[in-house]
C-alpha cells in the first residue's frame, strides 16, 4: 500500500471498501451502526484530500474516535454532542440540519472522511467555498435555491438554541422578522427564493459577513 | 461547560459558520489560540507511570489533573508529575479522563475509593450508570455500619446521668448493670408465669364427686386470681417505671411495646371494675382473650421476635399483595363453585359467601372435606382451584423470606461486631497508651539528658537522642511547647488517678511532704479559691515548703465518646494521641476554670519541671497532670496545675 506513518494513531489504518459491512448477514434495515467498525482511509490520502496537516488530522481523529469508537457518527450521537455545547436551548433541529450538511453521501452516518472534508472546507477553504457550504446548509432539499419555508425552519432552529432565558425576551415573531430581513437583503429579483448567485453576490458585498467568514480560520 | 466533548469544540465552532450569513450584527472577536502543541504528560503514581495527552487531562478543568493544581506535584528533575497515591485506583480515575465515564471497580474498598476521588477532585455523582448502583449500595452499607458503631457508643455510661436517665438506660440495655439484669429476668419470668396460668386455667382438672369436669380456673378460682393479680401488679409497676424513666413520655406512650403493655394489663382492671354485672359479663369474658397479648411482651426479651416483627413491617407491601391476590382468587373461585354446584341437590354451597370457606380450605391445600363438590363441573373447577392456590401463595413468600434473612444477618453481623469491638478496643487502647507514654518517657529521658549534661557525659546523651526518630522528636517538641504555653504538664493515667485519690483522702492541713518545693503564695485570679494548707496531690515529690494551694473548680470535661476510639484510623498511625485526647473530638467541655500560677511563681521554677533538676531527683513518672479526660476535682499545685485536656 503506502508507507506507514511513524506517528501513532493512524499507523495501521487501511483502506476499506465502503460498501463492505463487516456485519454481513444483517439484512434488516436498521442494523446497529454502533457495531459497525469503520476505518478511514490512510492518513496520507486524507492529507491530500483536505487542507489539514498531518498533525491536525491526528488531533482531529483522536477526538473523533474517542467520542465515536465505532468510527462513524449517527445522527443521535451528533445531536447529543452538539447539545452539550448549548445547554440552555434545544439544538436538535440545527444539529439535524448540520448532520444533513455533513452527510454528503446521504447514508445516515457521518464517517471521519465526511467530517474532515467538511471541516476542511469550512476552516481552510476559500471564502467562496465557505459561502457555498453555508448555502448548502440552508438549502434543505438541495435544489439550488433557498425558499422562505426553508429559511424559516433554519431560523427557528437557530433561535431554539437560545432557549427561554434571554435578554430581551425572544418574541414569537422574531424568527419570522429575521427571515424577512434576510430575504429583503438577499433576494434581488424578489422572486421569493434566494439562488446561489444572489447569495454569493450579497454576501460578498456585506462587510460583516466577509469579516466573520475569516473568524474560524485558526480553530484547529 | 461541555465536559467530555471538548475535543469536538472545534467542530462546533466551525459549524457556527451557518449563522454568519444570517447574522445582522458583527461577530465578536475570537479568542487568540496560543498554539500549544499537544504533548504527552507523564503521571508517576507511586512508581507506576501513566502517560496521556495534555488535552485529555484538560477536558475536565475543575479537577486536580485538569487544572493548575497538578503543578504542585511537578517534579523538575524527572519532568513528571508525581503522586503518592494508590496506582490501582488511579487507573479508573485516568480512564475517566479518557472515556468521560467514571467506573467503580468492585474490588476496591468504598472509602478508599472515595478518598481517591476526593483527592483528585472528582465528584462521585458522575459515576456511570453501569456502576452507580453498586457504588451507592456499598456506600449505604458502609454508612449503616458506621452508624451501628456510633450507636454502640451510646452504651457508654455518661458520667453525669441522673437517676431517671440511669433507669432508662437500665431498661433499654439490661446488660449494663446487675440490677437491670435482675429486673429483666424477673419480668421475663412473670410473663411466662402469666401465660402459663392463662393456659392452665382452661384445662379440665379432675372432677369432683358432684360436678362434671371443670376447668382448673373455676376450681381453684382464688389461686388463679391471686396469680393473675401478682402478675398484673408486676406489669403495672414495670410500665409505670418505664413511663417515668422515658426521656420523651409522649413518644414512649405511642410506641408499640408500651401499647402491648397496656393491652396486656387492661383486661384485669376492666374486670375488676365490672364484676358482678350480668349484662356485661359476656363482654368481660371476651376481654380475657386479650390477656394472651402478654406473650408479646416477650419481644423485649427476644431479639428474634423483634426481627420477625420488623420484617413483617418492612414486607408490608408484599403481604398486602398476597392478601389482595388471595382475595381476588377466593372470590372468583367461590363464585364459580357456587354456580357450578347450584344444580346439585342438598349441596353445601348455599351461597357465595358459604363457598368462600371451601375456596380458602382448598387453595391452602388444607382440604377438610366438610364441603365437597358433587357435580362434574364443580370437581373440575375445584381441582383448578387447588392447583392455583399453591401458586398464588408461593409467589410472595420468597420475598418475605429473603427480607427476613437479610435483616437477620444484618443483626448477626451487628452482634458479632459488638463482640469483636471490645477486643478491638482493648488492643487499640494498649497500643495507644504505649505511644502516649513515649512522650512522657521522653521527658524523663530529656531530664536525664539534662542531668547528664550537667555531669558532662556525652555518650549517654547521644544514645538517648538516637533512639528517637525525627518525627517523634518534632512531635514531642510540639507537645512540650504546649506544656510551656499552658504551664501545665502531661502525665499518665495512673499518676493522675493516684493524685485524685490523694486529694480525696487528704483533707487535713498538714505540712505534708507531698508539697512540692516550688510552692509559693500566689495571687488568685479567675476566681479561684485559695485553700490554705491543702496539700498538693503531688505526693511523691519531695517538698521543702508548703504553700497555699488553689483549688480548681470542678472541671467538667465530658467527651461524647471515649477518647480517640472513634476518630479515624489514621490517627492511630500518627503519634497524635495526646493531641487527639486534648482535642477530645466531639467532647463537650463545660466549665474549665484552670488556675494558672502567676509568673512570680513560675519564674523561680523556670521551665517547670524541666527546670533545675537538681532540686529534685530524677522524677518518676509522677507528673500529676493528667491526659485522661475524666471529671474530677483536683487541687492545683502552685506551679503545676494538674489539669489536662485544655
Amino acid at each position: 500500500m503506502k508507507p506507514r506513518s511513524q506517528d501513532q494513531s493512524l499507523s495501521d489504518s487501511r483502506e476499506l471498501d465502503r460498501s463492505y459491512d463487516p456485519l454481513t448477514g444483517s439484512l434488516d434495515g436498521d442494523a446497529e451502526l454502533s457495531t459497525v467498525c469503520y476505518r478511514p482511509e490512510g492518513l496520507d490520502r486524507l492529507v491530500q484530500h483536505t487542507k489539514f496537516t498531518k498533525k491536525e488530522l491526528q488531533v482531529l481523529y483522536r477526538g473523533f474516535k474517542n467520542e465515536c469508537p465505532s468510527g462513524v457518527v449517527n445522527e443521535e450521537t451528533f445531536k447529543s454532542i452538539y447539545s452539550k455545547f448549548f445547554p440552555q436551548g434545544d439544538s436538535s433541529m440545527y444539529a439535524h440540519f448540520l448532520f444533513e450538511a455533513f452527510d454528503t453521501n446521504n447514508n445516515g452516518s457521518v464517517s471521519f472522511e465526511d467530517f474532515v472534508i467538511s471541516l476542511s472546507i469550512i476552516l481552510r477553504g476559500s471564502v467562496t467555498d465557505k459561502l457555498n457550504w453555508a448555502f448548502n446548509l440552508y438549502d434543505l432539499n438541495k435544489d439550488g435555491c433557498i425558499t422562505r419555508e426553508e429559511m424559516t425552519d433554519i431560523m427557528h432552529s437557530i433561535y431554539d438554541m437560545m432557549g427561554k432565558y434571554t435578554y430581551p425576551n425572544i418574541k414569537d415573531s422574531a424568527p419570522r422578522d429575521h427571515v424577512d430581513n434576510f430575504f429583503q437583503k438577499m433576494d434581488r429579483n424578489n422572486d421569493g427564493v434566494v439562488t446561489i448567485e444572489e447569495f454569493l453576490e450579497t454576501c460578498q458585498k456585506d462587510e460583516n459577513i466577509m469579516q466573520s467568514m475569516h473568524m474560524f480560520d485558526n480553530v484547529i | 461547560m461541555a465536559t467530555g466533548v471538548a475535543a469536538w469544540l472545534p467542530f462546533a465552532r466551525a459549524a457556527a459558520i451557518g449563522w454568519m450569513p444570517v447574522a445582522n450584527c458583527p461577530m465578536p472577536v475570537a479568542p487568540r489560540d496560543s498554539k500549544r502543541q499537544d504533548e504527552l504528560i507523564i503521571l508517576n503514581v507511586s512508581g507506576r507511570r501513566f502517560q496521556t495527552w495534555r488535552t485529555t487531562l484538560d477536558r475536565y478543568p475543575d479537577t486536580l489533573l485538569g487544572s493548575s493544581e497538578k503543578d504542585f506535584f511537578y517534579n523538575e528533575e524527572s519532568k513528571e508529575y508525581f503522586f503518592d497515591r494508590d496506582p490501582d485506583a488511579f487507573r479508573s480515575i485516568l480512564n475517566f479522563y479518557r472515556t468521560g465515564k467514571l467506573h467503580y471497580p468492585r474490588h476496591e474498598c468504598i472509602s478508599a475509593y472515595d478518598e481517591e476521588l476526593t483527592f483528585f477532585g472528582i465528584i462521585p455523582e458522575i459515576i456511570g450508570d453501569c456502576c452507580y448502583e453498586e457504588y451507592k449500595d456499598r456506600k449505604r452499607e458502609n454508612l449503616e455500619r458506621l452508624q451501628d458503631d456510633q450507636e454502640e457508643n451510646k452504651d457508654q455510661k455518661l458520667p453525669n446521668m441522673n437517676f431517671r436517665e440511669t433507669m432508662w438506660r437500665a431498661f433499654e440495655n439490661p446488660h449494663t448493670s446487675t440490677m437491670a439484669l435482675v429486673f429483666y429476668y424477673v419480668t421475663g419470668f412473670f410473663i411466662a408465669i402469666s401465660v402459663i396460668t392463662n393456659v392452665v386455667e382452661t384445662v379440665p382438672c379432675g372432677s369432683t364427686a358432684n360436678q362434671k369436669d371443670m376447668p382448673c380456673g373455676e376450681r381453684y378460682t382464688v389461686a388463679f386470681f391471686c396469680m393473675d393479680t401478682a402478675c398484673v401488679m408486676i406489669f403495672t409497676v414495670e410500665y409505670l417505671m418505664r413511663l417515668f424513666a422515658a426521656p420523651s413520655r409522649y413518644r414512649f406512650m405511642r410506641s408499640v411495646m408500651s401499647i402491648i403493655d397496656v393491652v396486656a394489663i387492661l383486661p384485669y382492671y376492666i374486670g375488676l371494675v365490672m364484676t358482678n354485672n350480668e349484662d356485661v359479663s359476656g363482654a368481660f369474658v371476651t376481654l380475657r382473650v386479650f390477656r394472651v397479648f402478654r406473650i408479646f411482651k416477650f419481644s423485649r426479651h427476644s431479639q428474634g421476635l423483634r426481627i420477625l416483627g420488623y420484617t413483617l413491617k418492612s414486607c408490608a407491601s408484599e403481604l398486602g399483595f398476597l392478601l389482595f391476590s388471595l382475595t381476588m382468587a377466593i372470590i372468583i373461585f367461590a363464585t364459580v363453585m357456587f354456580y357450578a354446584e347450584k344444580g346439585s341437590s342438598s349441596t353445601k354451597f348455599t351461597s357465595i359467601p358459604a363457598s368462600f370457606w371451601y375456596t380458602i380450605v382448598t387453595m391452602t391445600t388444607l382440604g377438610y372435606g366438610d364441603m365437597v363438590p358433587k357435580t362434574i363441573a364443580g370437581k373440575i373447577f375445584g381441582s383448578i382451584c387447588s392447583l392455583s392456590g399453591v401458586l398464588v401463595i408461593a409467589l410472595p413468600v420468597p420475598v418475605i423470606v429473603s427480607n427476613f434473612s437479610r435483616i437477620y444477618h444484618q443483626n448477626q453481623r451487628a452482634d458479632k461486631r459488638r463482640a469483636q469491638k471490645k477486643a478491638r478496643l482493648a488492643r487499640i487502647r494498649i497500643s495507644k497508651s504505649g505511644s502516649a507514654n513515649t512522650f512522657i518517657q521522653c521527658k524523663h529521658n530529656g531530664l536525664l539528658n539534662e542531668l547528664l549534661e550537667l555531669t558532662d557525659t556525652e555518650e549517654d546523651e547521644q544514645k538517648l537522642a538516637k533512639s528517637i526518630s525525627l518525627l517523634e522528636s518534632q512531635h514531642h517538641h510540639l507537645l512540650h511547647c504546649l506544656e510551656k504555653t499552658t504551664a501545665h504538664e502531661f502525665v499518665d493515667e495512673q499518676m493522675y488517678e493516684q493524685n485524685c485519690l490523694e486529694t480525696a483522702l487528704q483533707t487535713f492541713p498538714s505540712r505534708s511532704p507531698s508539697i512540692s518545693s516550688h510552692d509559693s503564695s500566689v495571687g488568685t485570679c479567675c476566681g479561684r479559691r485559695v485553700k490554705q494548707n491543702t496539700p498538693l496531690p503531688n505526693a511523691s515529690l519531695p517538698s521543702t515548703q508548703q504553700g497555699p494551694l488553689q483549688e480548681l473548680s470542678a472541671i467538667h470535661i465530658q467527651c461524647g465518646d471515649p477518647p480517640s476510639h472513634t476518630t479515624s484510623r489514621s490517627n492511630l498511625n500518627l503519634k497524635t494521641d495526646n493531641s487527639s485526647r486534648i482535642n477530645c473530638k466531639g467532647g463537650r467541655i463545660t466549665t474549665a476554670i484552670i488556675s494558672l500560677p502567676t509568673p512570680p511563681a513560675l519564674t523561680p521554677d523556670g521551665d517547670g519541671l524541666h527546670g533545675p533538676p537538681q532540686r529534685r531527683p530524677p522524677p518518676p513518672p509522677s507528673h500529676p497532670a493528667t491526659p485522661s479526660i475524666q471529671t474530677t476535682t483536683s487541687s492545683a499545685g502552685t506551679n503545676i496545675i494538674k489539669v489536662s485536656a485544655l
